[in-house]
């Protein structure tokens, strides 16, 4: 008897173990796409600077690279900006802007963080980023005085959007005046490429003044703590994202959006009026939704929007509890330009009379005269600075950040003869492309820039801001000058 | 020239009347600086303070202003070991005193009557103690700078605590000259809008830098903490001096940072 128990016993166990291994294997193959072994075990090889940036632009994507020593300094500015036209506002700041530079990593990255506090400032401050598994999410270790500087490390384990922000008592006060932002932490491999990523976070003001008051408007703990939020405004201002600040893709591309909520206290129903996102990283993490309207961002969370536009427009992003849209400041625009697609949006069709009684429709006559663009006159000062803008997100990719341009690729804007000998051939340029050889400075070119997609306007802005930096002539380019060089096609 | 004799009366009746007040004003001024106001002690409940944790404040003296630019470069004069390049490294940081030209000049942007910044703790002790005086401790300072012009304890006052929270969003208000603030009732100025100032146990109340966790720590903030009520906006203020200590060493400078002494009453 006891023989036979024992080799039921064994039996047991072996069908156990065999059950246990090949449950483990189904598992494994389960996950194989998701899950990374364990994060804290990737071994890190080289190290580098990290690239921060200014919304709403985001550092490139770390791609197929290594996890590495990744090197962040970050310095803490309490400065005066701009929270709507005429009025202003002291805001705390990481790296200078609301919401703080963009951090960019990949899973498994070991993160040397330096936090530094200018000497102006006036308060202590810390940094709490969501990324980190460890007390205080580095508060603990980053407490700065004004004019000192800490440092800490931290090994990213969790791919996912995370919020960072100051946590120094009065935390919500600090929040309050701007001090958010927003570090990624990229799967292995890398996101899923796309062809525009911009970097968008909400956050709610409280003021002594109501809306728009003017003049230089301090905090206001009790409508903070009372939760009535004077501005609700995506990156720190109203009109960051509108006009000509707004944010720009073409037709056919597929734009992602990762948008964070800083608070202190509202969460955000944030939507793209006229678009569906095709897929959401819900709450920023790896869980997918797919065709959404309007993703929930908490206060201290994130999300990971992407879409592709088909259709050329302004589309308006918002927060969908509206009144914050249109009464407090919660909108931006994303400008898609290119071709119109009427099978999928036909635009107004035909317009008449509604007559429950009956009766025979009647068509409103249609003004069939061209609308004259009756816009209010630039100064060159506006024009310059809207022309960086568009310098930025179109020319900079090529051109480079002062116009040096890359030897033998493409050709330098700086001091450049081939730019400031012809003006109407550098309109014609931008506005049909150019191929072949040309000279530059002395050296040879032969490359391809496409046509570009600008408003005349836009075009007019982009070129009298290239002219009138790094020692160009200073050409002052009018709508005139490009409607001109395009009628003479 | 009638018009002429009248006008350069004039002009030198303006002359002497404004030698008069620049006389008056810097002996008087020299006078105030090393003044001090006369301190009545009493018992309040500080910050960090439950009503059983009440501190007790003895009668002292304090400095009517904190210690101006030129003051401490007559001090460094006097004491060339606390001159920039002089000092020890253990007794200050890089940035002692970073903005002066040189040992003994201040850059042509500073007011000679602006506070002194930029300064240790160990460099305000030494210029107190050369006065024979001391730097307060924590609890006489927040004593003194709870009161407004009229009351001695203004700490429920919105207007009070709107005072100081205003100060946090003006900027280089470090280069202002001393007096520029209000006299508050013991006759002391400028304890909030210029500067911070050292006290002497500035470090005894611990902030950890994670504010959230002090709440479960049995410490003095644990207390500190609590009392930020919902309501209670005038700790706001009162918090971020006890941040703004807790973030600094002995040996650190800051440029918002300066010092004013005091004196026991014997």
């Amino acid at each position: 008897m006891k023989f036979f128990k024992r080799i039921i016993q064994v039996f047991g166990f072996t069908a156990m173990a065999i059950l246990a291994i090949t449950s483990c294997k189904r598992e494994n193959k389960n996950n194989q796409a998701t899950v990374i072994d364990d994060a804290s075990k990737i071994h890190i090889s080289g190290e580098m600077e990290a690239e921060l940036t200014a919304p709403p632009f985001v550092p490139a994507p770390v791609g197929n690279r290594s996890a590495k020593k990744l090197k962040i300094h970050m310095e803490i500015l309490e400065k005066e900006g701009t929270m709507t036209d005429g009025v202003k506002y002291v805001y705390w700041t990481f790296g200078g802007s609301v919401p703080g530079s963009f951090i960019r990593t990949r899973v498994g990255d070991e993160v040397e963080f330096t936090l530094a506090n200018h000497p102006e400032n006036k308060l202590p401050h810390n940094i709490d980023l969501h990324a980190v598994t460890g007390p205080g999410g580095g508060a603990t270790s980053s407490f700065v005085a004004p004019g000192h500087e800490k440092m800490f490390s931290f090994k990213t384990l969790n791919p996912g959007l995370y919020v960072y922000h100051c946590a120094t008592a009065p935390v919500g006060m600090h929040i309050a005046n701007g001090m958010y932002g927003l570090i990624l932490v990229e799967p292995e491999g890398g996101l899923p490429k796309v062809d525009k990523e911009y970097y968008i976070m909400q956050g709610d003001f409280y003021t002594k003044g109501e809306y728009g008051e003017p003049g230089v408007q301090s905090f206001d703990m009790q409508k903070a703590i009372d939760e009535d939020a004077d501005y609700v405004v995506f990156n720190g201002k109203v009109g960051a994202l509108t006009g000509d600040n707004a944010i720009t893709a073409n037709v056919g591309e597929t734009v992602r959006l990762f948008v964070g909520n800083g608070g202190p206290n509202l969460t955000s129903s944030f939507h793209v009026i006229g678009e569906i996102f095709d897929n959401v990283h819900i709450e920023g993490g790896s869980v997918l939704n797919k065709n959404v309207q309007t993703t929930s961002i908490p206060a201290g969370g994130a999300a990971i929007v992407d879409f592709k536009v088909d259709v050329p427009g302004t589309f308006i992003l918002v927060d969908h509890a509206i009144f914050r849209a249109f009464n407090k400041g919660a909108l931006a625009m994303l400008k898609v330009n290119g071709e119109e697609n009427k099978a999928l949006y036909s635009g107004v069709v035909q317009e008449g009379i509604y007559n429950p009684e009956g009766g025979t429709i009647q068509t409103m006559p249609t003004d069939t005269k061209e609308t004259v663009e009756n816009k209010s006159k630039k100064t060159l000062q506006e024009k310059i600075s809207s022309g960086k803008q568009i310098y930025t997100n179109t020319c900079f990719a090529c051109h480079q950040a002062n116009g040096e341009g890359i030897s033998n690729a493409f050709p330098p804007l700086a001091k450049s003869d081939y730019l400031n000998a012809d003006v109407k051939r550098s309109i014609d340029i931008v506005l049909n492309g150019k191929s072949g050889e040309i000279m530059v400075n002395g050296a040879k070119y032969n490359s391809v820039m496409t046509k570009q997609t600008l408003t005349n306007s836009e075009v007019a802005d982009v070129l009298t801001y290239v002219y009138n930096s790094w020692g160009n002539n200073k050409t002052n380019v009018t709508e005139m000058m490009v409607l001109e060089v395009k009628n003479a096609h | 020239m009638p018009i002429n004799k009248e006008h350069i009366s004039s002009v030198n009746k303006a002359i002497v009347r404004w030698g008069i007040c620049f006389v008056l004003f810097w002996t008087t001024h020299a006078d105030c600086q090393s003044k001090m106001a006369f301190i009545t002690g009493g018992t309040y409940v500080p910050l960090y303070g439950r009503d059983s944790l009440q501190v007790t404040i003895s009668n002292f003296f304090m400095d009517v202003y904190p210690i101006t630019n030129e003051e401490f470069v007559a001090f460094v004069r006097k004491n060339p070991k606390w001159k920039k390049s002089k000092a020890k490294k253990l007794f200050v940081d890089g940035n002692y005193l970073v903005q002066w030209k040189s040992d003994i000049e201040l850059d042509s942007s500073q007011n000679l009557k602006a506070p002194v910044t930029s300064i240790s703790w160990f460099a305000a002790i030494a210029y107190c103690d050369c006065q024979g005086k001391r730097l307060p401790t924590v609890d006489e300072w927040e004593y003194v700078a709870m009161a407004n012009e009229n009351l001695a304890d203004a700490r429920p006052l919105k207007t009070y605590n709107q005072f100081i929270l205003s100060w946090y969003e003006k900027p280089k208000t470090y280069n202002n000259s001393i007096g520029s603030t209000f006299k508050n009732y013991w006759g002391v100025y400028d304890l909030h809008g210029l500067v911070w100032e050292w006290t002497s146990d500035f470090n005894s109340v611990l902030v950890s830098g994670e504010s959230r966790k002090d709440v479960d720590k049995d410490s003095n903030l644990f207390c500190g903490s609590a009392a930020i009520g919902a309501t209670d906006l005038m700790n706001y203020a009162a918090f971020m001096r006890y941040a703004i200590r807790g973030s600094s060493k002995a040996k650190y400078t800051m440029r918002n940072l300066g010092f004013r002494c005091v004196k026991d009453k014997n």
